[in-house]
């Protein structure tokens, strides 16, 4: 009884954690059905995500993923990480159970505002 | 509890994951025992015709099926039938009371009185009554032993006070409220009393007339019956005064182009062709739960919670909601594990075939009260055996191996 070994060790220890100091652009995304939050920070310069910075309240699977998601899409043109596929992220998790897919896609929810807003949100 | 009683609820066979089904949400809904199965499929088969209007020999009979369940769901609570209105459940059971009590009783600048610990359906019809007539919608506090704060509702009701409606059983904290007192000290000041049994006429005996309320809602679904039917009662008195909230077919007396009027209760308050196979099985539900007794069920589902708070409360990373008591609650517990998501408790557990409950319960402020997002919850009902109590803590201890 678990989760895939991936989810557990991101959970434990969340990847490129906190805020950035002047970020280029953010986003918040919340499921106000179980009170996870995520928020997503990032540095972006020539089109590529140069930093990016993730703070979040919430269940193993939503926190693992956000901490994941940013070591996906760090260094990437942003053409590419606003086209990152549901997928993508769920597979690298090594797949979460259809009950908790909002929790798993929340981070990605969040990042997708943050690319599409390209200015620091709410 | 007789252990033949288990045998009665074929869901109960299936497996999980692999493993037995250890079915611990009953407070969100009930699984159906076959007599309630058979009883709905049997009235399509033999008896099915519209009610009420037919002149044939079996819309005579579907009435009569009807009825029957309205007389028995009566039987159950100490009613009359003609005081039972069928409703889709509680949620609309409470919403035709927050209504027809809003066109009725409550003017600009009243006070409709709810409490903290109210589940959504108990809250957001009053908010919606509140702001329809300009009236003000006011919560009596919970303490932190999670019981409401009697000093705070004697403060609070005045009379401007038209309203007060209350759970009976907490579907979040399991605290089994004094309605008897409250509803006295509400009568005083001239308020009407409702109060959302959804989670004690399932589980104990309730005697409307001892429970002192004008108005009660409770589901169909909860107590072993089928989904889509549900119960207001109302004292004679109250409801011939009250107007309905779905007006058409099956509820008038004479209808013209311009104007119609209306039926008397119960029929005024079923517009349309309504539940009529979920009646039967309501109806078949109570008789079943009948045949236990009401007192058997409540003793079994103290004896079930007495174990699980007892096992919780031992285990220090464990954090338990609502009275610590079991003859003060109802059949379920709310807890927590520290540092880990109610959801992902959830998730672990049902890898073993135990299905429990992880959110807010749809009771949002009050979890904003209690300073947490959510819960773990574990509810009983007649089918769960100490067994499964067992099993649940078992794995419980798995969950925190693994991520506490």
């Amino acid at each position: 009884m678990s989760y895939e070994e991936i989810i557990l060790d991101h959970w434990r220890h969340p990847r490129n954690k906190g805020r950035l100091p002047h970020p280029d652009a953010a986003a918040v995304e919340a499921n106000p059905l179980c009170g996870d939050v995520v928020r997503i920070e990032l540095g972006i310069k020539d089109q590529t995500i140069q930093n990016i910075r993730f703070e979040g309240e919430g269940c193993a699977i939503s926190l693992a993923s956000a901490s994941l998601l940013t070591e996906l899409v760090q260094g990437k043109p942003v053409p590419e990480a606003t086209r990152m596929a549901d997928e993508e992220l769920l597979s690298a998790l090594g797949g979460v159970v259809r009950t908790r897919l909002t929790c798993a896609l929340l981070p990605l929810r969040a990042l997708r505002k943050a690319l599409g807003s390209g200015a620091p949100g709410a | 509890m007789d252990a033949r009683v288990r045998d009665d609820f074929p869901i109960l066979r299936r497996t999980v994951h692999g493993k037995p089904l250890v079915y611990l949400d009953s407070a969100a809904t009930s699984m159906k025992p076959t007599a309630v199965i058979e009883a709905e499929a049997r009235f399509y088969r033999e008896s099915y015709a519209n009610v009420r209007r037919g002149v044939y020999e079996l819309a005579a009979e579907a009435t009569d099926c009807y009825e029957g369940a309205r007389a028995a769901v009566a039987s159950l609570i100490g009613a009359s039938p003609e005081e039972i209105v069928f409703t889709r459940g509680t949620t609309e059971a409470l919403n035709l009371a927050a209504w027809a009590l809003g066109e009725t009783v409550i003017e600009q600048e009243d006070e409709i009185l709810v409490t903290e610990m109210e589940h959504h359906a108990n809250l957001l019809p009053w908010q919606e009554t509140a702001r329809r007539r300009g009236a003000h919608l006011r919560a009596v506090a919970v303490t932190p032993a999670g019981e409401l704060d009697r000093d705070d509702l004697r403060r609070k009701l005045s009379p401007q006070t038209k309203v007060v409606t209350l759970v009976h059983v907490s579907n979040a904290l399991g605290t089994v409220n004094p309605v008897a007192e409250i509803a006295a000290e509400a009568h005083q000041v001239g308020a009407i009393v409702v109060a959302d049994a959804a989670q004690s006429v399932p589980h104990m005996p309730v005697d409307v007339r001892e429970l002192g309320a004008d108005l009660v809602a409770f589901s169909g679904h909860k107590m072993l019956g089928p989904t889509g039917i549900g119960v207001l009662w109302g004292r004679r008195e109250i409801l011939k005064n009250l107007p309905p909230l779905l007006v058409g077919g099956e509820m008038v007396r004479e209808v013209w182009l311009d104007r119609a009027t209306w039926d008397d209760p119960p029929a005024r308050f079923e517009g349309g062709t309504p539940p009529i196979a979920q009646a039967v099985g309501l109806g078949t539900a109570v008789a079943y739960l009948q045949k236990i007794g009401l007192d058997q069920v409540r003793r079994h589902g103290e004896e079930l919670t007495a174990l699980a708070l007892d096992g919780l409360l031992r285990r220090s990373h464990v954090t338990v909601y609502g009275p610590k008591d079991p003859t003060t609650r109802g059949a379920l517990v709310s807890f927590s594990l520290a540092g880990i998501h109610p959801h992902d408790v959830a998730t672990l557990l049902d890898q073993e075939g135990i299905a429990i409950r992880g959110g807010h319960h749809c009771a949002q402020p009050l979890h904003r009260k209690l300073g947490i997002p959510a819960s773990c919850r574990v509810s009983f009902h007649v089918y769960n055996t100490i067994d499964e109590v067992g099993l649940f803590l078992e794995a419980l201890d798995g969950v925190w191996k693994a991520l506490g």
